[in-house]
């Protein structure tokens, strides 16, 4: 009996679709007059919890090594984080990190097939897996314990020694063009990318997206140079959980790794966002009846000291099922199903400032202008004590959350050493939390917060909208048409588009 | 990180499996696993996994849109909104003079309603007065709660509440969070008294909401477009054709009363089973989950009598012109979730469509180089009636739907036509137990799993059973199914082609590379 999961069928409809990480808010008992029958039930102190904590060792090569023993089942799992990722990659071949990371896989090891890979791993119901992002590749496994040296073997030779066969690089390239044909099939698709083309700058590496001419453009030698820059232990981090003893893990590994010499270091070079100017931006899409809108400006790091404030402010303001503007724009005035927003942080570059809603077409405009008004609102009706308690007890009660298993440790502990962040970053940011006061949120609503700063994307069927989109000010309409495959890139074009 | 449409390579990094005799894993699960059926009906389980200091629970309700009625399409869906919006006391502090202002805000909708829905000799102006007269009783109505708006879900988020949220499907419909330890108490009475007094306040708004849903999920997504149309089409009789969501003209017609009951006949405490699981003791927290969810009285198990899908015999399709890129879907009628083939057809999903030794990924993706994606997969749209064996595929710029279509076929004969080999055999047997592993070891995937089986065989440990059973499966088996089952009279087929916005449609994003 198998649930249908697939995630484009939508068996299943949910009451609330999440935007922030975390979730909200708490209660105001100050201002009731009488208990409410729910605070009559006790509740006693948690547990004094002291999850396990991963055994840091760096080995003479420079690999960053975290072992997270984990007991509960009988498993093995790893990741290896290289930096690198496709930030660092020229304009031209934008795209690189998806290629690479997919036939890193598929295209096997100097010994073996990627397609031999498949079939031996999946006997064992054994993964070993690449994956690509914008600041750094991933090399993980997964298996159970008695596979492991089976698996780990594989893992280390992948790591290492990878083919990249070229008959694996055309699928790759053909999954790419096939991806980049259904871009604007999905108006949240559009909002997502085209938003954040606003906020960095169309060409900007956060930003900017692969063409068919860039995935054309990508040879199996820029594969092969990318792994010879990139993958020397100095530039991994490699996070090990599941059931093992550390100590004889750790003689396994620099036993494996001990003949691997350091490489040059990955630089990344300073990437400065060159925001679109504020205003109104508008992409036409004549198959919807709902428009999605997205305000959107920079947001800051995880650095910056007014983070803990800003964590404090989206929360009340756009985080969840208790924000103002759920409980303003869904709730009370019935505009949307999907509302929220707040500044987001980044760990080692600016996030995205981002409000965002859907609504009907007819209710375009009214809803902005719903959005421009909370905004507006927030000098004359701060972030109040009530909606600040609430937001706080929200981070705090569920605090437990964030380290409930020994493998959300490890990948915190994992992220906190790739950033450069210290180990215990997040016993600070729980003492950041606690710390803020109502006038560090509102001295942070009035920093971060200018609508006349923003962007205004609209994406939808202008035709049905309640005003014309000009009514609010200059209009700069979007042309998302996708351009051209090269001639010859792929066969039967035009057949169908 | 850019990611693709569909893609079967994602990144797996908290895979498990497990060559432990099943045997073995049951047992441990009879020891810190607890059933108990309360006087009114209501089952709770109980599993006990001291992990960290939290628990999670899923409250299953074995009542999906198929119980929705005729004309009020995605009502299972809207109290699930509704469960949200709070009880007598939380989310009011009068709720005497609330309930007496709601009860006129259902008198003047009723009024309102009769007079737009007259087809011959409606009065214009005395619509428009019954309609300003029902938004006078919403706006009296709201006083009594606008200030405070989200009790319900502002408790639990404050209370420290993780991933507070629920979903409705044709089949069930689950509501779930998960909580630290200490507020096992406040949680067994915060979601009995959820089932216990639910006030259906602000529905009409909240019915705005749900219909922006469905502009978002299906009216402005082709694929949603596409599924709504294709259910429609495979499913003659049974509910299984009806959008969850709902239908448009449903969504601006059904009531609060309407949805009042719903509840009162489906959310009996027989239909629902409570699962929890966490850093908690049976002895303990049985007590305290029994406390608070006796209250709810007993009331009759409700008819959930639906029409069988009679046999299809001649194919059918829809196919959708739209501005966007091309999509294959088909499915075949299959039985329930009680056949004694069913994990036949698990079998032969695993094979078609798990990962890179899948048959489909490489016949279509891999070796013909004709589709960025290819699946099969059983229980559309849902699992406990009669449903769908489904295929679908994406098409690669320059090839066609049917060309996806006729590769599935291919592979589809192949399966009636030869045996699969030992080596896949022994693949789908050992991925079964990695799959049941798999999901033992969270809170949540346990309550979920732990409650749904509850509900479905009255026996969580047939969560571990029909592992067994797929160990039982052969080659003849899938064979036979596949023979049975896969025919082109008993196919439906959805597919979307590319048609070029109409001139003058504006610069419309259109699709890539023509």
């Amino acid at each position: 009996m198998k649930r249908a999961l697939f995630f484009f069928f939508f068996a299943i409809l949910v009451v609330v679709i999440g935007f922030s990480s975390g979730s909200a808010q708490l209660w105001a008992q100050a201002q009731q007059p009488s208990q409410q029958p729910w605070q009559q039930i006790p509740i006693p102190e948690l547990p004094a919890f002291h999850p396990a904590q991963p055994k840091r060792i760096e080995l003479p090569n420079g690999m960053v090594v975290f072992l997270q023993e984990d007991h509960e089942l009988p498993t093995i799992d790893g990741t290896a984080r290289i930096r690198g990722g496709e930030r660092s990659v020229p304009a031209n071949k934008a795209g690189l990190t998806d290629v690479y990371s997919e036939v890193w896989r598929t295209g096997g090891t100097k010994a073996e097939t990627g397609d031999q890979l498949d079939d031996y791993l999946e006997q064992r119901a054994a993964k070993v897996e690449t994956g690509g992002g914008i600041d750094s590749t991933t090399v993980s496994w997964s298996c159970l314990k008695e596979d492991f040296d089976d698996v780990f073997r594989v893992f280390g030779d992948l790591l290492k020694n990878p083919e990249f066969r070229a008959e694996k690089i055309a699928i790759a390239q053909k999954g790419q063009y096939d991806a980049i044909s259904r871009r604007n099939d999905d108006p949240g698709q559009i909002a997502g990318r085209e938003a954040a083309k606003l906020a960095y700058g169309a060409n900007n590496p956060y930003a900017r997206v692969a063409e068919y001419a860039t995935v054309a453009a990508i040879t199996r030698q820029d594969l092969v140079e990318w792994h010879g820059k990139y993958v020397h232990p100095n530039n991994i981090i490699l996070g090990v959980v599941g059931d093992f003893d550390s100590a004889k893990m750790e003689a396994r590994l620099r036993t494996a790794f001990a003949s691997w010499p350091r490489g040059p270091a990955a630089k990344d070079s300073e990437i400065k966002p060159e925001p679109a100017k504020p205003g109104y931006y508008q992409v036409d899409k004549a198959d919807v009846n709902q428009s999605t809108i997205q305000m959107v400006a920079l947001g800051i790091t995880r650095k910056n000291p007014d983070y803990f404030a800003t964590s404090v402010f989206s929360e009340a303001f756009g985080g969840g099922f208790s924000s103002r503007l759920f409980g303003d724009i869904r709730t009370t005035k019935g505009l949307a199903y999907a509302v929220g927003g707040g500044v987001g942080a980044g760990w080692d570059h600016l996030g995205m400032l981002r409000l965002m809603v859907g609504t009907k077409s007819n209710t375009t405009i009214e809803s902005i202008q719903a959005l421009d008004e909370e905004i507006a609102d927030l000098p004359k009706r701060p972030i109040n004590d009530e909606e600040i308690k609430r937001a706080k007890d929200a981070i705090l009660n569920s605090f437990v959350f964030r380290f409930d298993s020994p493998e959300k440790v490890l990948q915190e502990k994992m992220a906190y050493e790739f950033y450069g962040y210290p180990l215990d970053f997040l016993e600070n940011f729980q003492k950041g939390i606690e710390g803020v006061t109502k006038e560090d949120v509102a001295r942070v609503a009035t920093k971060y917060i200018h609508r006349e700063q923003m962007a205004v994307l609209v994406v939808g069927n202008a035709g049905e909208f309640d005003k014309p989109l000009s009514s609010l000010g200059t209009v700069n309409k979007l042309d998302i048409t996708i351009p051209a495959l090269p001639p010859g890139v792929m066969p039967a074009q035009g057949e169908h588009p | 990180m850019k990611s693709r449409l569909i893609s079967i390579q994602t990144i797996v990094v908290c895979f498990v499996l497990s060559s432990l005799a099943l045997g073995q894993d049951l047992a441990s699960f009879e020891k810190r696993t607890t059933v108990k059926k309360l006087a009114n009906g209501l089952t709770i389980v109980i599993c006990e996994r001291p992990e960290a200091p939290v628990f999670s629970f899923f409250t299953h309700v074995d009542t999906g849109s198929v119980q929705d009625p005729m004309g009020k399409t995605g009502l299972a869906h809207m109290f699930e909104h509704m469960a949200f919006k709070g009880t007598d006391t939380i989310g009011t502090r009068d709720y005497a003079g609330e309930k007496v202002a709601l009860a006129k805000v259902e008198e003047a909708y009723a009024a309102y309603i009769a007079e737009r829905d007259q087809s011959v000799g409606r009065d214009e102006r005395k619509l428009a007065q019954l309609e300003q007269n029902w938004k006078d009783a919403i706006a009296a109505a709201d006083k009594f709660s606008a200030a405070y708006n989200n009790e319900f879900g502002k408790i639990v988020e404050g209370e420290g509440g993780e991933g507070m949220n629920a979903s409705t499907s044709w089949d069930e419909t689950e509501y779930f969070y998960s909580f630290p330890i200490n507020r096992l108490e406040l949680w067994a009475y915060l979601e009995s008294e959820r089932f216990l007094h639910p006030v259906l306040r602000q529905f009409y708004k909240e019915r705005n909401v749900v219909t922006e849903e469905r502009r978002m999920r299906v009216d402005s997504d082709p694929v949603g477009r596409l599924l709504e149309q294709f259910s429609e089409e495979a499913f003659a009789a049974h509910p299984y054709h009806r959008p969850t969501i709902g239908w448009p003209s449903d969504l601006d017609s059904f009531s609060a009363t309407d949805a009042q009951n719903f509840f009162d006949k489906y959310y009996v405490p027989s239909n629902m089973v409570v699962a929890v699981v966490g850093d908690l003791k049976a002895a303990e927290a049985m007590p305290i989950v029994e406390k608070y969810f006796s209250r709810i009285p007993a009331r009759p198990k409700p008819d959930t009598a639906t029409t069988t899908e009679p046999p299809q015999n001649s194919e059918r399709s829809v196919v959708l012109h739209e501005q966007s890129q091309p999509f294959y879907l088909e499915g075949y009628h299959r039985p329930d979730y009680r056949s004694p083939d069913d994990q036949v057809y698990d079998a032969i999903s695993d094979l078609m469509s798990n990962g890179r030794t899948s048959r489909l990924y490489r016949a279509l993706v891999r070796d013909k180089q004709i589709a960025s994606d290819a699946e099969g997969f059983t229980g559309y749209p849902g699992n406990k009636y009669p449903q769908l064996f489904a295929f679908y595929a994406l098409p690669l710029p320059g090839h066609k739907p049917q060309e996806v279509g006729d590769a599935i076929h291919a592979e589809i004969e192949r399966l009636k036509n030869e045996d699969i080999s030992d080596e896949e055999l022994k693949m789908i047997k050992t991925r079964a137990k990695a799959n049941l592993i798999r999901s033992l070891g969270s809170n949540e995937g346990l309550a979920s799993e732990l409650g749904l089986y509850q509900a479905r065989y009255d026996d969580w440990r047939e969560l571990f059973r029909s592992v067994e059973r797929i160990e039982k499966v052969s080659k003849a088996d899938i064979r036979r199914v596949a023979n049975k089952t896969f025919t082109p009279d008993n196919r439906t087929v959805g597919i979307i082609e590319f048609a070029p916005p109409p001139p003058g449609a504006g610069a419309g994003p259109q699709g890539g590379g023509q």
